[in-house]
């Protein structure tokens, strides 16, 4: 048997550095980039959090210091680090054998039976990566998932000492590492069960791996059972296979601005039903149950939201349909003395074309409506999304997010090419 | 006078696999039935779907020596390594460029492809970043649409 090696390997300060990779101008300069709406800093550079900026800062509080200290403020520009994102995955799975990408920004990659010494081969990963598509990114080695993501954590936090790459496969390394992270750094660890473990005496990622299994069961479960076994070398959590069909699907955005007319949330809710009712069928699936949430305005102390759900005729990925019944959902729910900040359209109850149903006289989605979806999807995959879309859904939504600092969308869109200039 | 090779028809650039003889014909079959090839694809020739390709578009005449001319799409390749007398982009003091890379003994330099841009010598104190090698540059001729 090969031993165990699993590589995390982490873009640093991602969206920023997509934003830099177009404009060597903010090379060495600071970055942030807002939430959705441009409600609150998501991603720092360097240079930023060097400068106290926080993580997750309301932009409107911040707003004057950023502009003091000409810190370079972008909205989000996820056609851009979509694109970014699957360029970097393409890389790593170019170098290694086999991936599991851990979110937009993150992949697993399993380095097991590879040639040694593997600190060469993440050296080779970071650079090959920062070349081919100018992100760069942090390497971790380990012999489980959990220590994996920690090597990575100290391969960033000592940047100088490391190089940006960590193999703590050997000892007495991974025991100076693990001893010197506070036991919050570990992957799964929260602020809120930090001082839970503090109280037992666990301090450190060397602690909480020393800790006795049994009784971390009987107090927080199996979660952290697991992490603690994690992080002795024991390997709980393996590679996972390519991501599954999801069971449900969401799509939601908050507006720019608390909205109460009936005509801007019908807009609203056809778009949402009409972007989650593409993620259906590029999934393959069908969709049983359609759910709607309004979330008003928080006022006068009313908190939560309004919601509702009604089942579909039959099992339908067929936008109209879903359409339909999201906006019955609206009609039901929507009250005009009423404003929301936000929509949210579930599609749940998925499954797959030809799965056993419970009654064999339940109407089918026909024919026609399957092949109408299928030319709408051609449609839009040849002349760019929206082409053809529910009529409901507008060009330009007055609802929309804010977005008023986004960078061009570089590598997507012919017309928003970065420039060069030969002059 | 300039000769030009016919290729043949270029594919969509959507991954699709060659269309072979659906349709049955009630007479005779087709003689080319047995000679059917992949067709042609822009993509798979310029390369446009590697993770390292960029497309990038060009302003200016400084380079209409080498054929670059002002709104002219470039295809960059991040993962090749800048060799001398690659056409190149370069970022020079935060603005990026389309320039001939020369690099000697005297040290770096950064040509036009037009007499009236004069080279820029690379110093000490430039911040020069190669940013991607142009492989191809693609030119629009005429007035269509």
């Amino acid at each position: 048997m090969t031993e165990p090696a699993i590589a995390l390997i982490d873009c640093n300060s991602f969206y920023c550095s997509c934003e830099r990779v177009f404009r060597p101008d903010l090379n060495g300069k600071p970055i942030v980039v807002l939430s959705n709406n441009d409600g609150c800093i998501i991603s720092r550079s360097e240079e930023a959090k060097k400068l106290n900026i926080a993580m997750g800062a309301p932009y409107f509080q911040v707003r004057e210091q950023l502009r003091r200290q000409q810190v370079a403020t972008f909205s989000s520009n996820y056609a851009l680090y979509g694109d970014m994102s699957a360029r970097v995955m393409q890389v790593i799975e170019s170098v290694v054998p086999q991936i599991e990408v851990y979110s937009i920004d993150e992949a697993f990659a399993d380095l097991g039976g590879l040639p040694e010494p593997l600190q060469q081969l993440g050296d080779h990963l970071k650079q090959t990566v920062l070349r081919c598509t100018g992100i760069p990114v942090s390497v971790g080695i380990a012999p489980t998932k959990t220590l994996a993501k920690l090597a990575n954590y100290a391969a960033k936090r000592w940047q100088e000492r490391t190089g940006g790459v960590l193999d703590i496969r050997p000892q007495p390394l991974r025991e100076k590492v693990l001893r010197k992270l506070p036991v919050d750094c570990v992957w799964g660890i929260g602020p809120r069960l930090a001082p839970q473990l503090l109280a037992l005496g666990i301090r450190t990622a060397w602690d909480l791996a020393q800790s006795d299994r049994q009784l971390l069961r009987k107090r927080f479960g199996v979660v952290v059972e697991k992490t603690a076994s994690e992080l002795a070398g024991i390997g709980c959590l393996q590679m996972d296979e390519p991501a599954s069909a999801r069971q449900s699907i969401c799509c939601s955005r908050m507006f720019n601005r608390p909205q109460n007319s009936l005509k801007a949330l019908q807009e609203a809710v056809a778009s949402y039903t009409h972007q989650a009712a593409i993620r259906l069928r590029a999934q393959g699936s069908l969709c049983r149950q359609l759910q709607l949430n309004l979330r008003p305005r928080q006022i006068d102390g009313h908190r939560g939201g309004w919601s509702a759900a009604c089942p579909l005729p039959y099992p339908s990925n067929d936008v109209r349909e879903l359409s339909d019944t999201a906006q019955h959902l609206l009609q039901a729910i929507y009250r005009q003395d009423q404003s929301y900040s936000k929509a949210e359209v579930l599609l749940l109850d998925l499954c797959q074309p030809g799965e056993f149903s419970d009654d064999l006289f339940l109407p089918r989605q026909s024919n026609a409506s399957q092949k109408t979806m299928q030319v709408l999807d051609q449609i839009n995959a040849r002349w760019g999304r929206d082409t053809l879309r529910p009529a409901r859904v507008p060009q330009q939504a007055e609802w929309n997010m804010r977005r008023e600092m986004i960078s061009p969308s570089y590598t997507t869109r012919i017309d928003q090419l970065l420039t060069v200039k030969a002059e | 006078m300039a000769n030009a090779i016919l290729l043949g028809p270029a594919g969509s650039s959507a991954h699709e696999l060659p269309f072979f003889s659906s349709r049955i014909p009630a007479g005779f079959p087709s003689p080319a039935q047995d000679h059917l090839e992949a067709q042609l694809s822009l993509d798979e020739l310029l390369n446009v779907r590697a993770p390292h390709t960029y497309l990038v578009r060009a302003s200016g005449d400084s380079m209409t020596g080498v054929g670059i001319y002002d709104g002219d799409l470039l295809v960059v390749d991040r993962a090749l390594p800048a060799y001398s007398g690659a056409v190149v982009i370069a970022a020079l003091a935060g603005e990026v460029f389309v320039k001939r890379l020369q690099q000697d003994a005297r040290g770096i330099c950064l040509h036009s492809a037009n007499p009236h841009y004069p080279p820029r010598q690379i110093n000490a104190e430039d911040e020069l970043q190669i940013w991607g090698v142009v492989r191809h540059s693609i030119h629009r001729h005429g007035q269509h649409d």
